[in-house]
């Protein structure tokens, strides 16, 4: 029902990004998502990897912090409002989200949206009773 | 001169004057001070074994940490009635270091400071800004009531508020400025900036609380058109008034009828001799409140006891060389490495892996602590690693009494030797 993202702790300087999307690369790690949120002096990568479990493992060899969080994921069709209208269930509740991010897949006809919620188990009640659709790791 | 009498003494007077005062605080230490007592007793020695001035290297020297273990008042040699005044400054971990004065302590003070003012070329003619902060901090008091003492005019502005510092100077007519020498050299920045500098009457930086080097004295005289001079002083012995330089800038004259200086060399126990290097003890010779007998200082100089080309007989003391424990002092604030230590290590979630750069941009100290993130929990939302580095700042505020920049790094991102964090690096142009 969630959907595992990793969080690396990173610096804001040059050669960083690098340092992880090479170390994951040379393992044939591939990404389906990627998002960075930054500040002046450091940032937190997130993302999810086809392998979750082994890019964890290759990054903590590496020496990097390397947190997990579980995500809220829905899909839902890729047009006008189709977001608005997730968004609406979780505001017609008072359901506050943390952070976002969305994402299409080739070959579907559909946008997969990733929501990081403090309430998890409240919101996957209010979504799943409103007939949204949710994401398991394997869809993705 | 303030005292003439004293600052010209013959030095052959001054030593027996010495070693009368010193007779008398080494009994009253000993009467008075538990820790004294304690001390003189394990090693059978007894006030009266003091019968020359040689004889002071028979007493155990003082240290930091025996103020901190006698936290905060275990030194003091007179009832908290008699104690007028406390002042005090950071010690090696999280308790302050105190000092306690009696009406007679707050007098010879004031007596130093205004000697030491003197020293300077100030008079009683003049207009003086002290812009160090007022509060536990010996700096301000203590300058302030020197000034009194010598009959010039203070103006108590204390610290910050730069641009409103160099408008007063202006407008009040400002003659003399006492201030750290980093702080003196961004007030003239900011007063070149301004474009006010023709406009200042100012003609004496008075610096103290942190060492000056010639290149700041140098400058603040381009500058400022002032005569920089610099002074000594430390909260344990009482603050500043240990020590000025005169006009002919040729090292800093102690108050040797207050203070009694040698030069040791700690790891042989050996008093050194005139022009040696080593490090500073000073034994307060008229203490009432907190007498302290063989402080050391931590200090690196050197005493010549030459008579000065001022006219002054009172040995001079040359420029701090360096230290010999790890204190950093930040503009003019005593900070120890274990400090930031012991705060980081009280944090959970911090591990040992941090380091201290300290440098000096536009002529202000700065410190940085940079921490390693090696807790993912704090991965889960972004806020978690601000509100982590607020909590850092604050926590080091608390004990440091000055802001610390803190940045969060990457594992592994610091550099090691040998396994070890080299935990301080000093960037300040020597």
């Amino acid at each position: 029902m969630l959907v595992k993202q990793l969080s690396v702790f990173m610096e804001n300087r040059p050669g960083r990004l690098f340092k992880l999307t090479n170390a994951l690369g040379k393992e044939g790690i591939d990404f389906v998502t990627l998002s960075i949120a930054d500040t002046k002096d450091f940032g937190i990568v997130r993302f999810i990897a086809r392998d979750n479990e082994k890019a964890y493992e290759v990054l903590k060899r590496e020496g990097f912090t390397v947190g997990q969080t579980e995500l809220i994921g829905v899909e839902v069709d890729d047009k006008p409002n189709a977001l608005a209208s997730v968004i609406g269930i979780l505001d017609e509740h008072n359901i506050n989200i943390e952070y976002l991010y969305s994402f299409v897949l080739t070959n579907h006809n559909s946008a997969k949206i990733l929501m990081r919620i403090e309430n998890t188990e409240e919101a996957i009640k209010v979504l799943e009773n409103e007939g949204i659709k949710l994401l398991s790791e394997k869809i993705l | 001169m303030f005292s003439p009498e004293i600052e010209t003494i013959d030095r052959k007077q001054l030593r027996e004057m010495q070693l009368e005062r010193l007779k008398h605080i080494v009994a009253y230490a000993y009467d008075n001070v538990e820790m004294y007592k304690r001390r003189f007793d394990e090693i059978g020695l007894k006030p009266s074994h003091i019968r020359t001035l040689k004889d002071v290297a028979l007493i155990p020297y003082t240290t930091k940490d025996d103020l901190r273990d006698n936290y905060p008042f275990r030194l003091f040699a007179v009832p908290m009635k008699k104690i007028i005044r406390l002042h005090a400054s950071s010690g090696t971990t999280g308790k302050p270091v105190v000092c306690g004065y009696t009406r007679n302590d707050l007098d010879n003070w004031s007596t130093c400071i205004a000697r030491v003012l003197s020293m300077a070329g100030a008079t009683d003619e003049d207009i003086i800004q002290v812009s160090f902060g007022y509060g536990l901090f010996t700096g301000g008091f203590g300058l302030h009531y020197g000034i009194e003492k010598l009959g010039a005019t203070v103006v108590p502005v204390s610290s910050g508020n730069t641009e409103r510092q160099i408008m007063l100077m202006k407008d009040f007519g400002v003659t003399a400025l006492v201030a750290t020498p980093s702080y003196a050299m961004y007030l003239a920045e900011t007063a070149r900036k301004m474009g006010v500098i023709d406009d200042l009457k100012l003609r004496l930086a008075i610096t103290g609380a942190e060492a000056s080097t010639p290149e700041m004295h140098e400058s603040l005289k381009q500058i400022f058109h002032v005569f920089p001079t610099e002074n000594y002083g430390l909260t344990e012995v009482g603050g500043p008034g240990v020590a000025g330089e005169c006009r002919e800038k040729a090292g800093m004259h102690i108050n040797e009828d207050m203070y009694y200086p040698e030069i040791v060399n700690i790891e042989e126990n050996k008093v050194l001799g005139e022009g040696e290097q080593g490090e500073l003890l000073l034994t307060t010779l008229t203490k009432e409140g907190m007498p302290i007998l063989r402080y050391r200082t931590k200090d690196i100089t050197s005493l010549t006891y030459e008579p000065c080309k001022c006219g002054r007989t009172l040995a001079r003391m040359s420029r701090i060389v360096g230290r010999t424990d790890d204190m950093l002092i930040i503009r003019g604030v005593n900070v120890f490495p274990s400090q930031i230590e012991s705060v980081l290590m009280g944090m959970g979630e911090l591990g040992k892996s941090y380091e201290i750069i300290v440098d000096r941009v536009n002529y202000m100290d700065t410190i940085e602590v940079r921490v390693e993130v090696l807790d993912a929990n704090l991965l889960t939302d972004y806020s978690k690693l601000e509100e982590l580095v607020a909590r850092i700042k604050h926590n080091l505020r608390v004990v440091l009494q000055i802001d610390v920049k803190v940045k969060l790094v990457e594992p592994f991102s610091i550099k090691r030797a040998e396994g070890k964090v080299k935990r301080v690096t000093d960037l300040r142009k020597k």
